[in-house]
């Protein structure tokens, strides 16, 4: 029998929409009936370059403001440093096309395209970060680095945090400048939405010096988590060697982590401050276990190099906070089950989407885990997640409504029997 | 088995692609060089619309006497279906995955009949 289809798409003649991209992220969502427990998602972006006209009119300095309106910001050419093929020479379609994407006139654009990718995932909160200004670290000029941040985190809780509780950000330390880091805290860290603050791991410098000693106390006193948020630059020098995005992005976002967790260990920080919890963002998970078992067997040859130490490095990381993307997946499940044994993955992991990014994963991935019980998937979806930043477990006006849909159909099928 | 009319030839643009539903699959009807491929629009990686991302040539390092790289080219002989969610590439040709085999998107068979085009579903 034939049947000419009822309705067809024709791709060509079709809008970008973040919805239409994600449909099946929704039906999973569905399927999976992820309105009954709540989803935060720990690292997730917009692109900040396109609201910098905005962000350029909260920078304090008026010099450097006039610079930012003329220059703008964004990535450079494929000659350049930061000129990557992060979207895969246009493979990745969202990454040409969501500047194309209709939005409402309100409210604002980034909180339009947040939710309506946090709908179709199922997320019902998110923390969300820059992309370009990442790498800001990479900034020579440091003065221009302290400047932009704190114009960026301005516009950040002013334009955004205020208006949607849904979103949430672990605002970016200007770390090169441990002064400005502090005031950074002083004058953010009780706004609204600001969950944490975040450091990126391609700051090349000493996170043991003294002068951040000041910064690490003022977030312990607040019970504020301090974010390692891993990149890459392809103006390290070792990773200068590589030539192809998968090597300098493979390592680059493992590596700059790696360093940053080595010195912290080893320089006695979770005795300094106890009370500290630090998140290891956007590394994936597979680094973990190497390091674990590098240090601790340097360690017992060696504990007079890291005399702060009264346990081993291993300890501390196993009571350290990790993001779970992007999760090490392809033909390793026996070594993923031992990695989230090693890292105490029930109460230490955090379900992290990085989405719109190119390596994004989808709730699914913890969801679909067969070594995690239901409990262990929740907690590590959102409930962890709940507890370290302190949320309200609110689901999203979709998961609701899904809810109590649900909810009205069983009570008509009771009724009915 | 139950043939879908999808369009009439010519409808669908060569290097384009039509999504039609079938119950509660999705099907992307490619065009190609003037063949008509039909593949369930769900990538086994985590599920993204397969069909609705790129076609790309496989890309090919040029290696020349004694492994001195030459250069890089497509293979235009061997189209891809590229997922826009990852970026994960099928062959054009069978639905599956460029390195592992046991990747592999659903294929369905295509029909021309005249100027019809079909997909047996």
């Amino acid at each position: 029998m034939n049947e000419h289809t009822r309705s067809f798409r024709d791709l060509s003649a079709e809008a970008f929409d973040t919805r239409t991209l994600l449909r099946n992220a929704a039906e999973q969502a569905i399927d999976r009936r992820y309105e009954d427990f709540f989803i935060a998602d720990v690292d997730s972006h917009h692109y900040e370059t396109e609201a910098f006209r905005e962000i350029a009119e909260f920078i304090e300095d008026p010099v450097l403001r006039n610079e930012a309106r003329f220059q703008g910001t964004s990535r450079g050419g494929i000659s350049s440093e930061t000129g990557s093929y992060q979207e895969l020479a246009g493979r990745i379609t969202r990454y040409p096309e969501r500047k194309n994407e209709k939005v409402p006139s309100k409210p604002h654009r980034d909180i339009t395209l947040m939710e309506r990718w946090m709908d179709q995932l199922g997320v019902d909160v998110a923390v969300m970060f820059p992309t370009p200004m990442l790498n800001l670290s990479n900034c020579p000029r440091h003065e221009v680095e302290v400047g932009l941040a704190q114009g960026y985190n301005r516009w950040l809780c002013e334009t955004i945090l205020d208006k949607e509780p849904r979103i949430k950000s672990m605002l970016y330390l200007p770390f090169h400048d441990p002064e400005a880091c502090f005031r950074t805290i002083e004058e953010f860290g009780d706004r609204k939405g600001v969950v944490g603050f975040m450091v990126t791991a391609t700051h090349y410098t000493r996170n043991y010096t003294n002068p951040y000693m000041k910064v690490y106390a003022a977030l312990e006193e607040r019970g504020l988590p301090l974010g390692f948020h891993a990149a890459f630059t392809w103006a390290d020098q070792s990773l200068q060697l590589t030539n192809r995005f998968i090597a300098v992005h493979g390592l680059g976002f493992t590596w700059c982590n790696m360093l940053h967790m080595a010195n912290w260990l080893v320089n006695g920080m979770p005795e300094r401050f106890p009370k500290l919890k630090t998140i290891w963002i956007e590394s994936g998970l597979a680094w973990v276990p190497f390091l674990m078992q590098r240090l601790d067997n340097e360690f017992m040859m060696r504990t007079s190099d890291a005399p702060l130490l009264k346990r081993k490095p291993s300890e501390y990381m196993r009571e350290m906070y990790y993001t779970s993307q992007p999760m090490e997946m392809v033909d390793n499940r026996k070594a993923l089950e031992v990695t989230f044994e090693m890292i105490n993955a029930p109460s230490q992991l955090l379900y992290s989407s990085d989405y719109p990014h190119w390596d994004m994963d989808l709730p699914s991935t913890i969801y679909d885990l067969p070594f995690l019980d239901m409990q262990a998937k929740r907690n590590i979806l959102g409930g962890n997640a709940q507890k370290l930043f302190n949320l309200a477990p609110v689901l999203s006006p979709v998961k609701q409504a899904r809810l109590a849909a649900r909810k009205a159909a069983q009570a008509a099928g009771v009724a009915a029997e | 088995m139950p043939e879908v009319l999808v369009c009439k030839h010519g409808e669908i643009a060569d290097g384009d692609v039509r999504l039609i539903k079938v119950g509660r699959e999705e099907i992307g009807v490619i065009r190609h060089r003037d063949t008509y491929y039909a593949y369930r629009n769900l990538c086994p990686h985590q599920g993204g619309p397969a069909c609705e991302g790129l076609r790309m040539p496989q890309v090919v390092d040029r290696i020349g006497d004694r492994g001195i790289f030459l250069g890089q080219t497509f293979d235009e002989g061997d189209m891809h279906i590229v997922c826009p969610w990852h970026g994960y590439e099928f062959h054009l040709s069978d639905g599956c995955h460029v390195i592992d085999r046991r990747l592999r998107l659903k294929k369905y068979e295509v029909v021309q009949r005249g100027d019809e085009i079909f997909v047996a579903v």
